[in-house]
């Protein structure tokens, strides 16, 4: 039973993902993408990964999705939006996202009423995520924090008032 | 038994009462602060009220714009009512009274917390009205904002109870309620609920005297009364965090049952929910994007540097 979860949601996962890519409208595509992130946090739970999995959905799909959302939401608004708001209303649009939406769910609804309470694996908790984060992979912890920190100074920089001369 | 159908059923069906009979004390409450009655008079004490509420919202007309993003409009108002009754889900309402209990009950709480605000944003940006886009966009960067320290606000809990299980945390509160060690994350997590809940004084999303009524300013009948009940309740929800993550839960002296200790305090919060809303003043947008990040979001930083140091000092 849990392999089939496991490969649905993986399905799931994977046929949003490329509809991601194949959807010309950017909005659903980005809607796409918070649904294959789910998908995902789905499958590392089931692998046992539960905080993997909600670190997914808080970070990803509930921070810099909607950062996307709020760009892509600012740029749509355009004097040539007329055609795409045509397509918008074509049901074709939301068949398959309300579809796998209802196959998540009831996965979910599966493990929440027991039946995939011993998932696959072994389970890992938050500790040991932060033992190995400072322990064997120090360095790339280091590394990535001075990627963002020079992100953060570029970001700065950019978002500075210009100084008149 | 924490989990059967019976907790299932009747947990869900006192959210949907509360939070249905919330509109009628939100509005006599407000009315008293304000030295005014309120409705007082269908049914005693107004009470009919909500029933009156209900018919006029169910027989008005449910209208889709034709210029709106149907299945996108049709989606929004049931994410935030999904979101926070799925939230609710790990509450522990009292000893072998919940629905679920998770190793990283509070992780779940942050992760359908974050998700709920898409029902906002994709509103307005289905809608395609330039109000309602207004309101999501400002929907969209409050909740950002104010997500990173409503996380950042519990972890000092986490650090004194270690573990992420809410039960636990309440079980850890038995000594002392964590109020006391964690009084700045408390007062973090308050102004953060309530900013993550879009509620008056941060009721910017909405800001009905700029913005019309923001995010949902073209929903009619039922599908704007799914917004109106889904706030309600997330303020139940939030309530109940602060209970049990601040004010011990469902522990209390033993003169009344755990259940009834938990639904009194959640009532003592939600009622402060209303008294910010009728007695602060909505502070100007870049005022409150200045005031989650240059004040809340160092001293949270601050709040789980000490913490630690404490717990490490121990």
């Amino acid at each position: 039973m849990l392999q089939i979860l496991f490969y649905t949601a993986a399905l799931v996962a994977v046929i949003s993902t490329v509809l991601v890519i194949t959807n010309a409208n950017a909005v659903h595509a980005l809607l796409y993408l918070i649904l294959s992130l789910i998908a995902s946090a789905v499958v590392f739970y089931l692998m046992g990964a539960y905080f993997a999995a909600l670190l997914e959905i808080i970070i990803y799909a509930g921070a810099i999705m909607v950062l996307f959302l709020f760009v892509v939401m600012m740029l749509n608004l355009g004097t040539q939006t007329l055609d795409q708001e045509r397509r918008w209303l074509e049901p074709s649009a939301w068949r398959w996202p309300t579809a796998m939406a209802t196959v998540l769910l009831i996965e979910f609804l599966y493990v929440f009423l027991g039946g995939g309470r011993n998932p696959t694996g072994h389970i890992v908790t938050p500790k040991e995520v932060g033992i190995t984060l400072l322990g064997p992979y120090v360095l790339a912890v280091e590394l990535a924090s001075m990627l963002l920190l020079a992100g953060l100074v570029a970001a700065y920089h950019l978002a500075r008032p210009e100084v008149r001369r | 038994m924490v989990g059967s159908p019976l907790n299932v059923i009747g947990i869900l069906m006192a959210l949907i009462t509360v939070a249905a009979l919330l509109i009628w004390v939100e509005r006599r409450m407000l009315a008293v602060w304000q030295d005014r009655l309120g409705p007082n008079r269908l049914g005693p004490l107004g009470l009919l009220q909500v029933v009156a509420d209900m018919i006029k919202i169910l027989s008005k007309e449910d209208w889709v714009p034709p210029f709106a993003d149907r299945p996108i409009f049709v989606l929004a108002p049931t994410v935030v009512m999904v979101t926070a009754l799925v939230a609710f889900a790990v509450v522990p309402v009292a000893p072998g009274i919940g629905i679920i209990d998770l190793s990283f009950s509070l992780l779940y709480f942050l992760a359908l917390a974050s998700l709920s605000v898409y029902s906002l944003i994709l509103a307005g940006y289905a809608s395609n009205s330039k109000y309602a886009l207004y309101g999501s966009l400002r929907a969209a960067a409050q909740t950002l904002s104010y997500e990173v320290f409503m996380g950042l606000s519990l972890m000092g809990v986490v650090m004194l109870a270690g573990t992420f299980d809410l039960r636990a945390i309440v079980e850890a509160q038995r000594e002392q309620w964590f109020v006391v060690p964690q009084f700045l994350g408390f007062l973090l997590f308050l102004v953060a609920s309530v900013a993550e809940s879009h509620r008056g004084p941060f009721d910017l999303p909405e800001a009905e005297n700029e913005l019309v009524a923001g995010f949902h300013v073209e929903y009619s009948g039922m599908k704007f009364g799914m917004f109106f009940v889904g706030e309600y309740i997330g303020i139940t929800l939030g309530s109940a965090m602060i209970v049990t993550l601040f004010f011990g839960g469902w522990l209390g002296p033993a003169w009344l049952p755990p259940v009834v200790w938990f639904m009194l305090k959640t009532l003592l919060f939600i009622l402060l929910f209303i008294l910010m809303r009728g007695s602060l003043p909505r502070p100007r947008y870049d005022q409150l994007m200045a005031f989650g990040w240059k004040v809340l979001l160092p001293l949270s930083l601050l709040n789980i540097l000490v913490t630690g140091g404490v717990v490490l000092w121990r």
